[in-house]
Formats: C-alpha cells, structure tokens, sequence
C-alpha cells in the first residue's frame, strides 16, 4: 500500500489564547501539488511550519513519507530529515550577508551535503539560470536586487539541492502580475519536472489555477474543503465559493 | 495599594527575573556545547573575529586614553591636597589595569558589538532567515551564536590588555608632559608596581565581559518580536542587560580577586 507524503492528523495549535489550528486533516500525494487557501491569518503559515518542525504542534501526529515528524530525535535525524526538504520563503529569506551564489549553494557548501567550493558554484549557477537569471547576478548581494530576482534566487535555493518536498509560502505575494504570472510556471515547471511534492500557500487565486493539482481551504483552524483544483469552482461550499469570487458578503466575517 | 499586592509585585518581578536569568544561562550552556561540538564554522568565526576584535580597536584605543589622561590629571590634583603626587604612575597603573581597563572596554564592546549582534539577529529572525536557516539543515545555535560568543571570549582580553597597555601610555604622555615626572621613572614605577595577578584579573575579566557581551546580543536577537519594533527593542534590551551584567559582574570578580 502506498502511503502520502504528507500526512496532518488532527494536528492542533495554539499561541497562548489564539487557537490557531484546531484538527487539521490532510493528505499530499507524493509527487502532487497541493495548494492551501485561507484568508491572512487563518494558520497557513503555522501548518506548513509544524511539517518542518520550525514549530511544535500541541496535539495531532505529522507524518512524512511513513516517518512521524515527532520522533525524530538527535541532530543527525533531523539533518536527514530537513535534507529532503526545500523552502521558498515569502520574503526570499535570502542571507544579506552572503552573495547570490552562496545563497543558491548555501546546504552544498556545509553540513553532510557539502561539496567542493567550485563544484558548488557551478551548480548555483546552473540553478540560477533554471530559473531565468544569468550568471552576472552570482557575484552580487541580495539586497542589489528586485523583490522578483530576489523571489527567483530563493526559489533556486529550494531547489539547489534536489529536495523530493518543495513548500512555497506565498510565492508571489508582493509581485506583479507579470513578475507573478513567472513565479508560478517556474513553480510549475520545476515541480513537474523534478517530480517533487509540493505544498503552496497562497491567497493569490490565478496563482492556485497554476500551480494547483488539488486544493485545500483551511478556515476557522480546520481544513473547510479539499479536493482537486477542477471541482473548485464548484464546490458548493459557501466559504470557497466566497473566498474564490472575493466577495466581502459571505461566511467569512470581512472584518478580521 | 494594599502591602499584599505591593508583597505579590514585588515577588512576581522578582522571579520572572530569575526566570530570565535561568534562560539565559541555559542558552549560554547550550552556545558553549555547540563551541566544541562538530560540525564547526570557521568562515562564520574569522568574519567574528574580525568584526568583534579587530574593528573594535580603534574605539578601545580611543577609550583607553582619554580615560589613562584624565585618571592620571585626577590623581594628581587629588595627590596634592596631602602631598602624594607622586603616586600618579602606581595608581594610574593599577586604576586602569584592574578596574577601568576592563569595564569601559567591556561597556564600549556592549555599546558596539551587543548591539551590532542583537540587531543583525533579530532583522534574521523578524525576515525568517533563521527559520530558513534550520530549514537548510543548519542549527541558528551553531552558525551564528557559538561563532560570535567564541569570538568575543578570545578577542575581548585581547583588547582589555591593548586597552590596559594605552591607557598606561596616555597617563604616561598627560604625566611628562605637563606634569613634569620623569619619563623613565613613571615606566619604572609602572613596571614594578603591576603584579602578576592585577594582570591576570584584567585578561579574565575581559574573557566574562566578552561572553557576556556577546551572549545578550545573540539571545535577545534570537527573541526578538515581530517587525521593526521587535529588532528595537531586543537590541534596547541586549545593550541594556550586558552593561548591567558587566558591572554586576565586575563586582564579583573584583571580590574573588581581590578580596579573598
């Protein structure tokens, strides 16, 4: 029996008083893109970082690939574990202290998946160019660089090393249409063609069209609907159908 | 207010003090296990090195003597109210090597480097650079916090002993220049004075200014709040506790030294 890749149990969450998740259920295929919708703190964010370990969930079980999330034990596990991971953060997250290219490379330089300094450039640089930067930006820092160049290096980053599980926490907020209408065939492209898993939160709806092979909403700290992208549109549930058509009359209180 | 509330105040402050005092001794713990546990960082230590030792000379210099030639202008005035003028050299030596060496070149380190590693901390932590960190396999802990506190306990004596050395030389310079002592004399009665344990006291004091210093600036970076606020008040607050823990600190180690 094939088991998900990812799988969320009844995985619960609070800061303080601020019940953030409470039961989150979900499912990703290995190899499928998944993408999460939900208004601006709905726990989006919290969820994919309770995957990674970033955050520890007060209740439920995460599993990876078979693997609980929370019996991972010692540096060693976790380091093998992260390894099979790469993340595109919603501000790049790129380190300001170090050029482009040692951003892209930052896991090949150091750590168990180190390897020689020339070798790794080469390979930030071939990365760099799959996602449509020339070699000329390896040089610079990132703070030289647009909010778009600065999307692409991250994504060359979560990438760099070949992960099997690709999360992209709001890939193209901040973007323009254009600029965003690139980061999302980038995201779709690569996907497919590393056969990676993906998980993808967003708000941005033409950015769930793109990427999207099924579609989860979480609101009110649980998963609302789930189901493939081409049953979106009619899904007969009211929060969806609100959230899709961006309609302040609805379910969903406006003001938040 | 009622005395139980003022009692309950009272108690509630002062155990969340101690509350935060045990964090930070813990964290301190855990920076020191990463010191010596692989895998290490040497990039990350020279870039260290060089911004807390090196780059910090010029302000320690300044520091020192400034601080060597007014001690030595006070002590002089202060020497003549009942004849004893000529102690300028001994007590310059031992003001600067076992007291004002140490504080003032561990305040300007909390000044310079505490702020400078609690603000670069936090604007990674309020940017998720440091969850993006963990999420490249590499731990905050090991990578940015042991580099910086193993920089500044090797480099902050050095510089305590540069500053010990300068602020001897300015008192020196403010002496026979215009106060008339004679050049060989002052270095002698400097030389002979200094016992090997005002020395000593000096170089480990610098080491625990140091790790202090350091310290404060990487976990009030790593707890930084959200936004431009946050990386505010974590480095107000990194700056704040060092300079209160270095004279704290002083204090002791004064007390161990000197007293037992």
């Amino acid at each position: 029996m094939t088991h998900p890749m990812i799988e969320m149990k009844q995985v619960q969450k609070a800061f303080g008083s601020n019940e953030v998740l409470r039961g989150v259920d979900l499912e990703v295929a290995k190899g499928s893109s998944l993408v999460i919708i939900g208004g601006s703190g709905t726990g989006k964010s919290v969820a994919l970082k309770c995957i990674l370990g970033l955050i520890e969930p007060d209740a439920g079980e995460i599993r990876v690939d078979g693997q609980s999330v929370g019996r991972l034990s010692g540096q060693r596990d976790r380091d093998a574990f992260l390894a099979r991971f790469g993340m595109l953060f919603q501000g790049a997250a790129l380190f300001d202290s170090l050029p482009v290219w040692q951003n892209v490379a930052f896991r090949l330089l150091r750590g168990r998946l180190a390897r020689p300094r020339d070798e790794a450039r080469e390979i930030a640089i071939e990365k760099l160019r799959r996602v449509g930067l020339k070699s000329d930006v390896a040089d610079r820092l990132p703070a030289e660089l647009s909010g778009g160049m600065q999307k692409r290096v991250g994504l060359a980053r979560a990438i760099a090393a070949e992960p099997e599980i690709i999360f992209f926490d709001e890939p193209t907020t901040g973007l323009d249409p254009i600029m965003s209408g690139v980061i999302n065939d980038l995201i779709r492209e690569i996907v497919v063609e590393m056969g990676a898993t993906a998980m993808t939160i967003t708000h941005d709806m033409t950015s769930v069209r793109a990427i999207a092979d099924n579609v989860a909403m979480l609101h009110g700290g649980k998963i609302r609907w789930t189901g493939p992208v081409s049953q979106m549109d009619d899904s007969g549930d009211p929060y969806v159908e609100q959230f899709i058509s961006g309609s302040a009359e609805g379910p969903i209180e406006a003001v938040r | 207010m009622t005395p139980i509330t003022a009692l309950g105040l009272i108690g509630r402050t002062s155990l969340g003090r101690l509350a935060a005092l045990g964090r930070i001794s813990r964290f301190a713990a855990s920076a020191f296990s990463h010191m010596i546990r692989p895998p290490y960082y040497p990039r990350e230590l020279a870039v260290a090195l060089l911004n807390i030792g090196w780059l910090s000379l010029p302000v320690v210099a300044l520091t020192a003597v400034f601080t060597g030639g007014a001690l030595a202008l006070q002590i002089y005035a202060g020497g003549a109210r009942f004849n004893a003028e000529a102690v300028v050299p001994q007590i310059v030596a031992i003001g600067m090597v076992r007291e004002l060496g140490p504080v003032l070149v561990g305040l300007m380190i909390a000044a310079r480097v505490t702020s400078s590693i609690a603000a670069e901390i936090a604007t990674m932590k309020v940017t998720e650079q440091i969850d993006a960190l963990v999420t490249l396999s590499t731990n905050p802990m090991k990578y940015l916090v042991a580099p910086r506190v193993l920089a500044a306990l090797l480099t902050v004596p050095v510089l305590v002993g540069i500053g010990d050395i300068i602020g001897i030389l300015g008192g020196y310079t403010v002496a026979t220049k215009t106060l008339d002592f004679n050049a060989a004399a002052y270095l002698k009665n400097t030389v002979d004075f200094l016992e090997l344990r005002d020395i000593i006291s000096s170089l480990a004091k610098g080491a625990v200014f140091g790790t202090i210093a350091a310290v404060m600036g990487c976990y009030y970076g790593m707890q930084s709040g959200r936004g431009a606020q946050g990386v505010g008040r974590a480095t107000k607050g990194s700056v704040e506790a060092a300079a209160v823990m270095i004279l704290a600190a002083n204090f002791v180690l004064t007390g161990v030294f000197f007293s037992l």
